[in-house]
């Protein structure tokens, strides 16, 4: 694939792409499938300690006394520590200031109240895992049970148990974006289209459950901490404040990161008290969380209630939006709890042109776990609220939810494009793909399909969803700590190239992707480069890898950098050949001039640049260059998903039989990482749509806490994908690309959704609630047959009911056999 | 995910292996360990013994003896889905464990550790009602051969006594008749959210007999007699109204992901489907 985005390449230095473009497999992997590699918990340390926890089995109580001794006396056994004897450990941190926001306090170690299953309540330190656990079991806590609220509405009435008594309220803020006259929009309306939708609670479940390993040198005053992070710079900063070492003290390392998915973009008690247990036994310790932990103490995704309005005219342009949000923090913050939701409000009006929006959104405290970023981190919400009223209000409208899309979409000359929600939408042609997808999925024979079958009591659905999304996170001022990345390129004597990024991958590829990148720019092979991450020690201060930023910011800033060595060759090479810089081209293992007549070899060139024997006057020797790349914007990815479902009008059961994606991530540096990425999305897009579902029960008890019951997306539960692309390079970076990690995930939702509820929609179905497991199916089923029969004269204005129990059934009489 | 301290025990022969367990308090067999090792890890269970059956040479067999198939109670399940001796005179038995989690837990799991979990969703047990198969037992008293109908007395109880053992299990051949298998799979644990089993004989369209085993519905596998009873001797007409009689006297279950009222449902279209099926053949 031509690199046609390369906007800002000098032209005396570029060149065909070589690598860039090309499926090269992975250097990650043969290390990673033979298991040679380490994660945290495969290190052990001499002396190390293991830290295992004792966790509430209450959701709310009072603690009102610890038995640790029985514990203590374990043999085995280091210490037993509760939140008394922390003394100068700090808060657990939430990044995020806005206005009237409440931040409760977030002790290490629960501190005179518990207020959800799983917080940890004690410490305990042992020579070995099973003594810790033993000991573990020994200690008694008092509990006295408190009211529990686990439901976002009952949690804000005036009579519900408040969960922080110094808010005297669960509410943690209320947050309002508005832009055009709403009201007259929906004044002038000749249709309001109204659905209640509910995002379920998810649990990311990377493959590696989080671990954390510290270490503390008091001679050297060093600590090092060996943690599952997807942000070791960031979580160095903070570890230092929360044990009050000077940051230049700690030094933080992610080694082999087994996914993360958002869940490993914070920081968490356990990065806090591991450390400090460190320093205070003079011992390495380790702790490695269990997978139940893994569903009670890491953070959570989604779990919002949004009360959607759509204004429009009976033509189908889209007069105005008004949404109406209820997020769940769970009990407490963490890193970015309060700021996913309004992520959801930045992009609410997706790919369409929306003149006016009201959008106010609640933030909940309730007796459960965190929520924070999950794949797509609030953009899945928000495209899951305006992708599913678009097909309802195709649905009522009678129009075909395709060409109801299209009919709304901005022109491609219209971009940069600005939205009512006040973003930029950098590049795009929302025609193309869904043009490229409808033509895949053989669209017109599906519907056919689809007409046919419903005469025959068959339910065949198809699900249409186009989005864009944000990537690239982000410019510094939209970001709460830094939207920057750094990227180092050195060149080394012998010509190996080493390349240090900020952006610490979890399973990226980026030893790849860079490595690809890099080779081009200096026309060497992609095996002579070697990337570099997630260890402060080596790489300068970076932020991370999440919000599909690690290639478009993080590959930038190592582009950049290699720009400024590039010129610090041409400048030498000039030099050595005796020709003029503007002359010189560096081409494949050799660098030029005047068209080749003179030439040196790479390796050469760099060695000269090392033994500095004879540089141009003010030549600084070596090749070393870091740039720490600012992007203006962010990117805004998009594509058309497409989906074909059979619902068994017999138990609900849906079959998946088809599914297409034409994304556009923008220029792609290795298609076959770009469609994992898309694979991967889609799958556990489809997760929540079908399968997963975190339950918290009235009592706040985790009813689907183990892989026996939360139901993940499975290889056999899903059909074959078809995948296209389409490329608009972003302006934003120079390399034209935009990101592609979360793409699927936000598309397929709402794209399965859809289908169903396609598919269900001559019983006069509207909507289910996630996820679609066969009895939700079929209870609407049942719902939308019995009031079928109960009215036999059909209305044809559906009325847009709110139901209780998660399914929607507007009064259109039956059209099917049923 | 840490046990409590165990002693664990590798016996050769069975005749060790029921000397351990007669002996010793509170031991647990192993036989696949999908039941025991997540019990114990998560501390529900904590034997002071396990006795490992894994080395016991002559418990990992398929034979045919008769009019009989014998299989060895450490037959993983994976075995006795791809038995050529199943598959051409017991296929039910094949169909069922074909069906069991995925191929990790085929592998690993066996018959006998599965019939002695007796977990309320699994497989086998509707099998083996519908088989009506013998499963023999081993103890330092001697030998006992339970009919599967006898056997399974509750939610992960059986009739096996602490110190007996499972040796093998006894099918019928059922070369002649039609057997089928349904199950509603569940997404997370594979288990069956209801599971079928239905072994009939037929003359025509006259079905001479019919026995039907449901996993899944009831805190117990369970013969759905009241289907045999409205079955037994009508035709294939039949058989939808014989199976609304699916969950008739039993206490359905109902969980997060499948309601008494919608399970019952299922129950009914499950066993209509897998009569139908089986008449296909």
């Amino acid at each position: 694939m031509a690199r046609n985005g390369k906007a800002n390449s000098k032209g005396n230095t570029k060149q065909a792409a070589v690598w860039v473009g090309k499926k090269l497999k992975r250097k990650e992997d043969p290390r990673l499938i033979q298991g040679t590699s380490h994660y945290t918990d495969d290190l052990k340390l001499p002396r190390m300690l293991y830290c295992t926890f004792a966790r509430s089995p209450m959701a709310h109580a009072e603690i009102r006394a610890i038995r640790t001794d029985a514990a203590r006396a374990l043999p085995g056994v280091i210490g037993v520590f509760i939140s008394e004897d922390l003394t100068g450990l700090g808060m657990v941190p939430c990044a995020i200031q806005m206005p009237g926001l409440n931040v409760p306090h977030h002790p290490v170690l629960a501190t005179g109240r518990v207020r959800y299953v799983g917080e940890p309540v004690a410490a305990v330190v042992a020579e070995d895992l099973y003594t810790a656990r033993d000991a573990a079991e020994l200690i008694e806590v008092d509990y006295e049970p408190l009211p529990v609220v686990v439901n976002m509405e009952k949690a804000l009435e005036k009579d519900s148990p408040v969960i922080h008594e110094q808010f005297r309220t669960n509410r943690a803020f209320t947050h309002a974006l508005k832009n055009g006259d709403i009201q007259s929009a929906f004044k002038k309306a000749d249709r309001v289209v109204r659905q209640r939708m509910v995002n379920q609670r998810l649990a990311p479940m990377a493959m590696e459950a989080r671990a954390v390993l510290a270490e503390y040198l008091p001679g050297e005053n060093r600590l090092t901490v060996w943690s599952a992070t997807q942000i070791p710079h960031l979580l160095r900063t903070q570890i230092s404040v929360m044990v009050g070492l000077p940051e230049t003290a700690v030094r933080v390392i992610a080694p082999e990161v087994g996914g993360g998915f958002g869940s490993k973009l914070n920081v968490y008690r356990e990065e806090g008290l591991v450390p400090w247990l460190a320093m205070k036994l003079g011992r390495p310790v380790k702790w490695a969380e269990t997978r139940r932990e893994n569903i009670t103490s890491t953070i959570h995704g989604r779990d919002t209630i949004n009360d959607l309005e759509l204004a429009l005219k009976k033509d189908g342009t889209i007069l105005g939006l008004r949404v109406r949000i209820l997020a769940d923090m769970g009990a407490y913050h963490q890193l970015l709890t309060p700021l996913i939701p309004q992520l959801t409000a930045l992009m609410q009006a997706g790919c369409y042109k929306i003149p006016a929006i009201d959008i106010e959104i609640q933030g909940v405290f309730t007796n459960k776990m965190s929520t924070d970023a999950y794949r797509g981190a609030g953009r899945p919400e928000a495209t899951y609220n305006i992708e599913r009223i678009m097909d309802v209000a195709a649905h009522e409208l009678g129009m075909d939810p395709a060409q109801f899309r299209v009919k709304n979409f901005p022109q491609p000359k219209e971009f940069p494009f600005t939205t009512v929600t006040g973003l930029v939408y950098d590049s795009a042609k929302y025609q193309e793909s869904i043009k490229r997808a409808l033509q895949l999925s053989g669209y017109e024979t599906l519907r056919r399909r689809q007409k046919s079958g419903w005469k025959n009591g068959k339910y065949y659905g198809v699900g249409v969803s186009t989005y864009v999304e944000i990537c690239a996170i982000g410019p510094s001022a939209a970001t709460p700590a830094g939207g920057w990345e750094s990227g180092t390129v050195r060149i080394e004597p012998t010509g190996k190239v080493t390349v240090l990024t900020g952006a610490s991958p979890h399973g990226q590829g980026e030893e790849t992707t860079f490595a690809q990148l890099i080779a081009d720019e200096l026309g060497i092979d992609p095996d002579d480069v070697t990337v570099l991450h997630g260890d402060t020690l080596a790489v300068p201060y970076g932020i991370g890898t999440f919000g599909s930023r690690a290639t478009a910011v993080g590959g930038t800033a190592a582009y950049l950098a290699t720009q400024k060595l590039k010129a610090k060759m041409v400048t030498l090479a000039a030099h050595l050949l005796g020709a003029k810089s503007s002359d010189v081209s560096i081409g494949r293992g050799r660098i030029s001039a005047k068209g080749g007549k003179k030439s040196i070899a790479f390796g050469e060139l760099v060695m000269a640049a090392y033994t500095a024997r004879n540089i141009p006057p003010g030549f600084e020797p070596g090749l070393e260059a870091t740039h720490f790349f600012e992007p203006p914007n962010f990117t805004f990815p998009f594509g058309a998903h497409i989906a074909s479902v059979e619902v068994d009008g017999e138990t609900g059961e849906v079959k998946i039989d088809k599914y297409v994606a034409v994304d556009d991530c923008g220029n792609v540096i290795n298609p076959m990482l770009v469609d994992g990425q898309i694979h991967g999305g889609i799958a556990q897009g489809m997760g929540q749509a079908m399968w997963e579902e975190l339950i918290y029960n009235d009592e706040g008890q985790i009813v689907t806490g183990t892989l026996l019951d939360y139901a993940l997306p499975k290889a056999h539960l899903l059909p074959e994908f078809t995948l296209d692309r389409t490329v608009t390079p972003t302006p934003v970076n120079p390399m034209g690309v935009k990101g592609v990690g979360e793409a699927g995930t936000i598309a397929s939702t709402p794209c399965m959704v859809n289908a169903v509820c396609d598919a269900l929609s001559p019983l006069g179905i509207r909507h289910i609630d996630m996820p679609l497991k066969p009895e939700r199916v079929w209870s609407a089923m049942q719902q939308a047959r019995a009031s079928a029969q109960t009215e036999p004269q059909p209305t044809h204005k559906p009325v847009s009911s709110r139901a209780t129990q998660g399914t929607y059934v507007s009064r259109k009489a039956s059209r099917s056999n049923a | 995910m840490i046990p409590a301290n165990f002693d664990y025990e590798s016996p050769r022969t069975l005749s060790e292996a029921l000397d351990l367990l007669a002996s010793r308090e509170d031991a647990k067999v192993l036989a696949g360990g999908h039941t025991l090792l997540p019990a114990m890890k998560l501390r529900l269970a904590a034997p002071s013994v396990v006795v490992d059956l894994g080395r016991i040479a002559g418990l990992n067999h398929i034979r045919e003896s008769g009019d009989r198939i014998v299989i060895g109670a450490m037959t993983p399940h994976a075995d006795i889905a791809s038995s050529k001796v199943l598959h051409a005179s017991c296929p039910l038995l094949a169909q069922a464990a074909s069906q069991i989690g995925d191929i990790q837990v085929r592998n690993r799991g066996t018959i006998g550790g599965s019939l002695a979990a007796a977990h309320p969703a699994a497989d086998y047990p509707a099998a083996v009602l519908a088989l009506d198969a013998e499963i023999v037992t081993a103890s330092r008293s001697g030998e006992r051969v339970i009919p599967a109908t006898k056997f399974f007395t509750g939610m992960f109880t059986t009739e096996l006594r602490p110190d007996e053992i499972i040796t093998e299990v006894r099918v019928p051949r059922t070369e002649g008749q039609n057997v089928a298998y349904k199950k509603f799979h569940h997404p997370a644990s594979g288990y069956a959210v209801v599971g079928v089993a239905v072994r009939l004989k037929k003359s025509g369209t006259k079905i001479d007999s019919v026995a039907v085993g449901i996993t899944g519905v009831a805190h117990i596998a369970y013969r759905a007699t009241a289907v045999e009873d409205a079955l037994g001797g009508k035709t294939t007409a039949a058989i939808a109204e014989a199976a609304a009689h699916a969950a008739e006297g039993v206490e359905v279950l109902s969980d997060y992901y499948a309601s008494a009222e919608y399970r019952r449902h299922l129950a009914t279209v499950f066993t209509r489907r897998a009569l139908e099926q089986a008449i296909e053949k």
